[in-house]
């Protein structure tokens, strides 16, 4: 008797199992608002990537052209394919001291895989996603960007 | 010559004294037969196409896609240039594959679809040929496919299409079952085998009405075994594509693909054809009793749309099961079959009979 009822069950538990799956198909197939495809070619001037996205890597300056990159060299070593190339300098303190300083961050768009290594071991938050990702040049050596830009200088509450 | 959408009974006899008035009583059966082999022909391949571009753009809605929209307007056109290039492609010759049956088991497949959709009822009069025994004769000649399947498997000498011709053979040896006990139970409250009977008994209320709980039972196992039958998700372990490649046509391309693919899909439309017509009325509008001016506005739409309505929405509910639910396992599909559906299935039948004896439907 007991096996009988459990025969039954089974087969509501099962028929109750596949009605609520299709309730969720059926309810995307009477939704067509839900459709998350986007028209790429079609929609380019008003397409707006996700905060997520990982397009290339970037380092934001503020609007007095300051970054907070210290030059320490630390993305440099833990990239995995060697696409990041750190040149430092060094400058005279008005203490006498001489700092080290960023000069070029160079970073190989070309053969980096957006692991995001960099982004996740920078003590000082320099390096962030960006959201650019039509990538495609006629020279490979566009794919080569100094991420600091021109006459930029670190942030001063900077501390190593 | 009166044509009428409604009743195409006096077109016919009018094509058929026609002829007879022109050619001897052999040529005009001849020229008869011609006629409806190419309009079947034609309705067959404008059909599959549809079908095709309609499973695509259904899949895509119901996982949040947009489907082929590139090729004219909503992508209307795609199967159409799938189509060329299907026929342009070369037929590549297999190495120590038996050829006679190689080249054979397509044809199989697509004549036995073929076969079975003349006895189907499309309208009033529109219907080539009406056995008394309908029923019977379209479950025998649609379990023809499974000799081309099982050819297609055994001949192509590769390891990926027998596995999936074998488990295609199990599974439609038990299929088969469920779906003639699930017509055998309409067929009981029918009290006939032939379609247009079926169709006429259905005037004042669908059988899935008239027959209430166990034809509603009858017609979801009708749904699930025909399913199955067809070789479609999720039942679709014969070509189950992440393990056996492709299964049973692994091995076939170009044109002889595309008739293994037109034929799936035909044998689709085929079964919810059946669905329609033994379940759903058939072209019969849809009628409530006693109101008689809902019944005139519903006899004002043509039978053929009718019928094009009930089975596009069967082919919509069969497109549902097989973009949402996981494909069994040959284990479970068996379990399913032999422990689940037959034996509800035997006891739908009692409870059809006993229902039917004591009047108890409408």
């Amino acid at each position: 008797m007991n096996s009988f009822f459990k025969y039954f069950s089974e087969i509501f538990h099962g028929v109750k199992s596949l009605l609520t799956g299709m309730k969720v198909t059926g309810r995307y197939f009477f939704s067509p608002g839900e459709i998350v495809t986007q028209q790429y070619p079609e929609n380019r001037k008003t397409l707006k990537m996700y905060d997520r996205f990982k397009g290339e890597v970037i380092m934001p300056h503020n609007e007095r052209n300051e970054h907070r990159c210290t030059g320490c060299g630390i993305c440099e070593t833990s990239c995995p394919n060697g696409s990041i190339e750190i040149l430092q300098a060094k400058i005279d303190m008005p203490d006498g001291k001489k700092k080290r300083i960023i000069d070029k961050h160079i970073y190989h768009l070309s053969m980096c895989t957006f692991c995001g290594l960099c982004i996740k071991s920078c003590p000082s938050d320099a390096l962030a996603w960006g959201q650019e990702f039509e990538h495609a040049v006629f020279d490979r050596a566009k794919l080569t960007k100094i991420l600091n830009k021109p006459g930029s200088s670190i942030i001063k509450d900077i501390v190593e | 010559m009166n044509f009428s959408l409604y009743d195409f009974t006096p077109f016919n006899q009018w094509i058929d004294k026609f002829l007879h008035s022109h050619m001897s009583s052999f040529w005009a059966v001849a020229v008869e037969m011609t006629i409806i082999g190419l309009a079947i022909l034609l309705f067959y391949a404008l059909v599959g196409l549809f079908l095709v571009y309609a499973e695509r753009k259904v899949c895509a809605f119901m996982q949040n896609r947009v489907g082929p929209n590139r090729v004219g307007p909503y992508g209307f056109f795609q199967t159409i240039a799938d189509f060329i290039k299907l026929m342009l492609k070369e037929l590549v010759h297999i190495k120590n594959a038996d050829q006679l049956l190689f080249n054979l088991a397509p044809f199989i497949i697509i004549i036995a679809s073929f076969m079975a959709i003349a006895a189907i009822p499309f309208a009033k009069g529109l219907h080539a040929i009406d056995f008394d025994i309908g029923i019977l004769y379209v479950i025998a000649v649609s379990s023809l496919g499974v000799v081309g399947i099982l050819l297609a498997g055994w001949s192509s000498n590769n390891k990926y299409s027998l596995i999936g011709a074998m488990r295609s053979g199990a599974q439609i040896v038990s299929y088969e079952l469920s779906v003639g006990l699930s017509l055998v139970t309409i067929i009981i409250l029918a009290g006939t085998m032939q379609f247009s009977q079926i169709v006429e008994g259905q005037a004042n209320g669908w059988f899935i009405f008239k027959g209430h709980i166990p034809a509603f039972i009858a017609f979801v196992i009708f749904l699930i075994s025909s399913t199955a039958e067809t070789n479609r998700g999720p039942f679709d372990l014969a070509e189950a594509e992440s393990e056996l490649t492709a299964g049973f046509h692994t091995e076939y391309s170009g044109i002889k693909f595309a008739f293994f693919f037109l034929a799936e899909y035909m044998n689709m439309f085929i079964v919810a054809s059946i669905a329609a017509t033994v379940f759903l009325g058939g072209w019969m509008p849809f009628h409530m009793g006693g109101w008689a001016a809902f019944n005139h506005i519903m006899d004002f739409i043509p039978p053929f749309i009718w019928y094009i309505g009930k089975t596009f929405f069967v082919i919509w509910l069969m497109m549902w099961f097989k973009w949402t639910f996981p494909r069994l396992r040959i284990d479970q599909l068996l379990t399913l079959e032999w422990k689940y559906l037959l034996p509800i299935n035997l006891v739908n039948i009692l409870i059809m009979a006993f229902v039917v004896l004591m009047g108890w439907h409408f």
